[in-house]
C-alpha cells in the first residue's frame, strides 16, 4: 500500500460524480415512496363529483351532501333571503369575500353561480363544526337582531345566508365555497368547475 | 480470484441442475402459446369489450376499476361509460356484478371465480387453451378438455359453434372437432379469444405496461452508476499492491 | 471561493469537535471504518454480507410503506394487497421491492453461508460470529414465513396450514400448541393479525439486534479471508496488519460498486421478472385464501424447500419433523465439526472439496425436489440427497482431523 503518484484530481472528480449520482438515485428512489401517500385511486373514486337534483329542493330549505368527506349544503334561497343579504353587510367582517376560499367564477356578493342556490362547505372556518341553518328573521337566544343565517353551536360563530362571517365571532373567514357547476337547469354537480374541469 | 469464485458458484449450480431432471415448477407445458401482446392497445380494447359482454355478468373483477380501463386502453371516460358499463356504476367504481354469490353457487354448483387475477393464477396459455376447449359430451352437457367437468357452460358457443370429442383412431382420439359451425370461423374465434386473454392478462397486472417502461430507465441509470463506481473503485485500489 | 470553503470546513470541523466531545463519533468511525483493517484479498464471495445489509434496509423501508396500506385481517388482506398493486400510486413498485427483496435476502444469505464453508470463516476464533449468523438465519426464516402468510392467497393459507401443523407432531402438547399458535381452531383472522404483529414489529427488532451483535463479533475478531490466514498475526512496526487495508475507503468504494451491480440484478427482477416464473410470487397465491379448497400442489417458497424435501423424505410425521429440525440445527455445530488444522478450502485436500460440493449439490437438489409434485421416484431421490446432506456433517467430523492439507503461506495471496 502506498500513496505515491496518486492522482488527487481524478479521485476528487470520481468521488464527486458518484456522490452526485448516488444522491440523484436516492432522490429518484424517494419519489415512489412519497407519491404513495397521495390520495389513491380508491380515495379519488370516493371523492368523485357528486350530483344533486336542485329542482327537488323547496325554497328556503337546505340539502346536505357528502363530498370528499366534507358536508356540502345546498340552500334554495327565497327572494326575501336574497334581499336581506345587502342589509347585513355592515355587520360582516368580509362582505366582498376578498379573503374567502372560493372559486373565481363565484359572484362576490351572493356567493353563487345562480343566486337562488347557495352551495357552501358547511364546516365552520373556526374549528370545523357544522353550523345550523336558522333562516327565520327575529330575536334568537344568541342574537336579538337575527337576520337569518348560519349559527355554529360550538363557539357561537355566525354567518349570513351567503355564508359570510359576522364581526366579533371566533371564525376568521367566510364559509368556503366548493368548486361546482350545473350540468343542466336541474342538476348541480359538486367537484366539477364550469367547463368540465375537475 | 474473482473469476475463480464465480466459476465455483456456476459449477455448483450446473452440477445440481445436471444431476437430475428439472423439477416441475411451472406446471404443464404442452399448452399452445397464446401469442398475446399486451402492448397492442387495439387488441386489449377488443378483449375488454368481449370481457364485459361475455364474462362480467357472472364473473366479477372486483379489484379492477373502470377508470383504469379508460386510462390504460386509450378510451375516453364517455366511451367506457357508454360501451362497457351496463350496471348502474360510476367510472371510478370497481368491476363488480349484481349477482349474489349464493345464488350463483346454487345455479352453477360453485360461485364463478373472480377473474381479476385469473391470468396470474392460471397463465395466459392455459386460458387460451381453456376457452377453446369446450365440447358437448354424449349427454349433451358442456365439458372442457383442460378442466374436466367444469361448472362453466360454453358462453361463447354461438361464436365458436359446437365441438364434440372425435371418435377417430390414433392421433385424432381425444381431439375435438367442430360439429356445428358458429358465427365465426375457427381463425376468427381464435383471434377473438386471443384478444380476450390479452385483456385478462393486462387486467391481472395493469402496472405491467408502466413497469417495463420505467424499468428500462432504472437499468440505464444503474448501469451508468455502476460504471462510475467501478472507476472510483479501480482508482482507489491502485494503492493496494 | 477558497476562503469561503475554508470557512465552511472550519465550521464543519468545529461542529464535529463539539459533537465528538459528547458522542464518540470519531472513535466509532475509526474503530469500524477508517482504522478497521480488513484483509486485502477479499473476492466475490465477500460482497454477500454487505448485500445482506442492503437488502435488510430495502425490506425495512418498503415494509414500512406497505404497512401504511395493508390491512391485516382475513376479510381484507387479499384485497388490500391488490389495492396496493393498483390503486396506490407506485404501490406495485413498493410491493415488488418487498417480495423480490425477500427472495434476494435468502439468495445472498445462502451464498454468505456457503462462503463460510469454503474459507472456514466459522472456525476458531469466529464461532460466536457464526452462531449469531445462524440465529439471524433462523429469525429470517420465521420472518419470511410470517410475511408469506400476509397476502392471504391460497399458498399463504395452505402453506401456513402445513407449517403450523408440523408443530402438531410434537407428542402430548402438539394439538394445543397449534391452537395456541393460530389463536383459533383453524387459520383465521386471529392468526393473520398476530403474524402481522410478529412480522412488522417483533422479529425486525430482534433481527436488527442480532445484526448488531453479528457485526460486533466480526469486528472483534476481524474478517477471515479466502486464504484462511489470520492477518493480525503478521503486523508491521505500527501494529497494522501487513495484509490489511483500511475498510474505508478501500472496501467502502468496492462495496459501492458491488451494491450497484447487485441493484442492477435486483431492478431487473423487479421491473421485468417479478414473479420469477412462479418462484418469488407463486401462481396459486393470486387466488384469495379459501379454507374450503386446497390447491392441487402445496409447496413452500423456494428458500424453504430443501428442508421441506427432508421432511417429505421421511415416511413418519414426527421423525420427519425431527429430522428437518436437525437439518437446520446441525449447522450451528459446524465450527466444532470441522477439526482440520487448516481453514480455507484452498489448503485442504480433495476430500474437503468433494464433501463441500456434494453438500451444496444435495442442498440445491433437495430444494428442487421440495417444490416438485412428489412422484415415487422423486421420493427416492430425496432420500438419497437427504443421506448426502447428513453424511456431510458426519464425514466432516471424522475426516477433517486427519484429512490431507497443503502448507499454508504466511501472507495472503493477492
Amino acid at each position: 500500500m502506498s500513496a505515491d503518484g496518486v492522482n488527487k484530481e481524478r479521485r476528487r472528480f470520481l468521488i464527486a460524480t458518484t456522490s452526485a449520482m448516488g444522491a440523484m438515485g436516492a432522490g429518484f428512489a424517494a419519489v415512489p415512496f412519497i407519491k404513495s401517500w397521495f390520495p389513491s385511486a380508491r380515495a379519488q373514486a370516493v371523492g368523485a363529483p357528486v350530483e344533486v337534483n336542485v329542482s327537488k329542493i323547496e325554497p328556503g330549505q337546505i340539502v346536505k351532501v357528502q363530498w370528499r368527506g366534507q358536508t356540502i349544503g345546498v340552500l334554495a334561497r327565497t327572494d326575501e333571503m336574497l334581499q336581506d343579504l345587502t342589509q347585513v353587510e355592515p355587520e360582516l367582517r368580509d362582505p366582498g369575500s376578498d379573503d374567502a376560499e372560493q372559486p373565481d367564477y363565484i359572484d362576490s356578493e351572493g356567493r353563487a353561480l345562480r343566486p337562488e342556490f347557495l352551495v357552501v362547505n358547511m364546516h365552520c372556518t373556526h374549528l370545523g363544526c357544522i353550523p345550523q341553518l336558522i333562516p327565520q328573521v327575529g330575536p334568537q337566544p344568541f342574537d336579538e337582531n337575527w337576520k337569518g343565517g348560519f349559527y355554529c353551536p360550538c363557539h357561537k360563530s355566525k354567518f349570513d345566508l351567503a355564508g359570510r362571517v359576522y364581526k366579533g365571532v371566533p371564525a376568521p373567514e367566510n364559509l368556503k365555497i366548493p368548486p361546482y357547476s350545473f350540468l343542466d337547469d336541474d342538476t348541480l354537480v359538486i367537484g366539477v368547475n364550469p367547463g368540465g374541469m375537475v | 480470484m474473482k473469476i475463480n469464485a464465480i466459476k465455483t458458484l456456476l459449477a455448483v449450480l450446473l452440477l445440481a441442475l445436471a444431476s437430475g431432471p428439472a423439477a416441475a415448477a411451472g406446471g404443464a407445458s404442452n399448452l399452445e402459446p397464446s401469442g398475446i401482446n399486451v402492448n397492442d392497445t387495439a387488441s386489449l380494447q377488443r378483449g375488454a369489450k368481449m370481457f364485459v359482454n361475455y364474462c362480467l355478468s357472472c364473473h366479477e373483477a372486483s379489484y379492477m376499476r373502470y377508470k383504469r380501463l379508460s386510462e390504460d386502453l386509450g378510451l375516453s371516460e364517455e366511451m367506457v361509460m357508454d360501451n362497457m358499463i351496463f350496471a348502474d356504476a360510476k367510472i371510478g367504481d370497481l368491476m363488480t356484478i349484481a349477482m349474489d354469490p349464493e345464488d350463483s353457487a346454487r345455479w352453477f354448483g360453485k360461485t364463478p371465480p373472480n377473474l381479476t387475477l385469473i391470468a396470474r393464477a392460471r397463465g395466459a396459455d392455459w386460458l387460451y387453451g381453456f376457452l377453446r376447449s369446450f365440447y358437448q359430451d354424449e349427454s349433451g352437457r358442456w365439458n372442457n378438455l383442460l378442466l374436466p367437468n367444469a361448472a362453466m357452460p360454453h358462453v361463447m358457443w354461438s361464436l365458436q359453434g359446437i365441438q364434440v370429442m372425435s371418435h377417430g383412431e390414433g392421433d385424432e382420439a381425444g381431439q375435438l372437432e367442430l360439429q356445428t359451425p358458429g358465427l365465426m370461423s375457427p381463425e376468427e374465434y381464435d383471434d377473438t379469444i386471443r384478444d380476450l386473454v390479452a385483456y385478462l392478462d393486462y387486467m391481472s397486472e395493469p402496472a405491467k405496461l408502466k413497469r417495463k417502461n420505467v424499468g428500462v430507465w432504472v437499468m440505464l441509470f444503474l448501469a451508468v452508476f455502476a460504471f462510475m463506481a467501478y472507476l472510483l473503485k479501480a482508482e482507489f485500489w491502485r494503492d493496494v499492491h | 471561493m477558497s476562503e469561503q470553503s475554508g470557512a465552511v470546513t472550519k465550521t464543519a470541523n468545529g461542529l464535529l469537535q463539539w459533537v465528538d466531545k459528547r458522542l464518540p463519533v470519531l472513535d466509532f468511525w475509526n474503530a469500524h471504518l477508517a482504522k478497521y483493517y480488513a484483509p486485502k484479498n477479499f473476492n466475490f464471495w465477500y460482497y454477500m454480507g454487505g448485500f445482506a445489509l442492503l437488502v435488510l434496509v430495502i425490506q425495512i423501508l418498503s415494509g414500512i410503506f406497505l404497512t401504511m396500506h395493508y390491512k391485516p385481517s382475513a376479510a381484507e388482506a387479499f384485497a388490500s394487497v391488490e389495492y396496493i398493486m393498483r390503486d396506490v400510486e407506485w404501490g406495485w413498485l413498493i410491493r415488488y421491492m418487498h417480495s423480490t427483496g425477500a427472495s434476494f435476502f435468502f439468495i445472498v444469505v445462502y451464498l454468505h453461508m456457503f462462503r463460510s464453508l469454503l474459507y472456514g470463516s466459522h472456525r476458531k476464533p469466529r464461532e460466536l460470529l457464526w452462531v449469531f449468523g445462524m440465529l439471524i438465519y433462523l429469525l429470517l426464516m420465521a420472518e419470511a414465513f410470517f410475511g408469506y402468510v400476509l397476502p392471504w392467497g391460497q399458498m399463504s393459507y395452505w402453506g401456513a396450514q402445513v407449517i403450523i401443523n408440523l408443530f402438531g407432531a410434537i407428542p402430548m402438547i402438539g394439538e394445543p400448541l397449534t391452537e395456541w399458535i393460530r389463536g383459533d381452531f383453524f387459520i383465521s383472522d386471529a392468526t393473520i393479525n398476530r403474524f402481522f404483529a410478529l412480522h412488522v414489529i417483533a422479529l425486525p427488532i430482534a433481527l436488527l439486534g442480532l445484526v448488531v451483535l453479528h457485526l460486533s463479533a466480526l469486528h472483534q475478531t476481524g474478517s477471515n479471508n479466502p486464504d484462511g490466514i489470520e492477518i493480525k498475526e503478521n503486523k508491521d512496526e505500527d501494529g497494522i496488519p501487513k495484509d490489511g487495508i483500511p475498510f474505508h475507503p478501500y472496501y467502502t468504494v468496492k462495496d459501492i460498486f458491488g451494491a450497484s451491480m447487485f441493484l442492477l440484478v435486483f431492478a431487473f427482477v423487479i421491473f421485468f421478472w417479478p414473479e420469477a416464473g412462479g418462484l418469488f410470487l407463486e401462481h396459486d397465491n393470486f387466488v384469495a385464501a379459501d379454507p374450503l379448497v386446497t390447491p392441487e400442489h402445496i409447496k413452500p417458497v423456494w428458500y424453504f424447500t430443501p428442508f421441506y424435501a427432508i421432511l417429505k423424505a421421511v415416511p413418519d410425521k414426527l421423525m420427519g419433523v425431527i429430522l428437518m429440525g436437525v437439518s437446520v440445527g446441525v449447522l450451528f455445530l459446524l465450527p466444532w465439526l470441522d477439526r482440520s488444522p487448516v481453514k480455507s478450502i484452498r489448503y485442504k485436500g480433495a476430500w474437503y472439496k468433494i464433501l463441500v460440493f456434494s453438500f451444496a449439490i444435495a442442498f440445491i437438489r433437495l430444494g428442487m425436489l421440495g417444490m416438485a409434485e412428489g412422484t415415487p421416484a422423486q421420493t427416492i431421490e430425496m432420500r438419497v440427497w437427504t443421506f448426502v446432506y447428513f453424511s456431510f456433517f458426519i464425514l466432516l467430523f471424522f475426516l477433517s482431523k486427519g484429512g490431507k492439507t497443503k502448507p499454508v503461506p504466511d501472507r495472503v495471496t493477492h
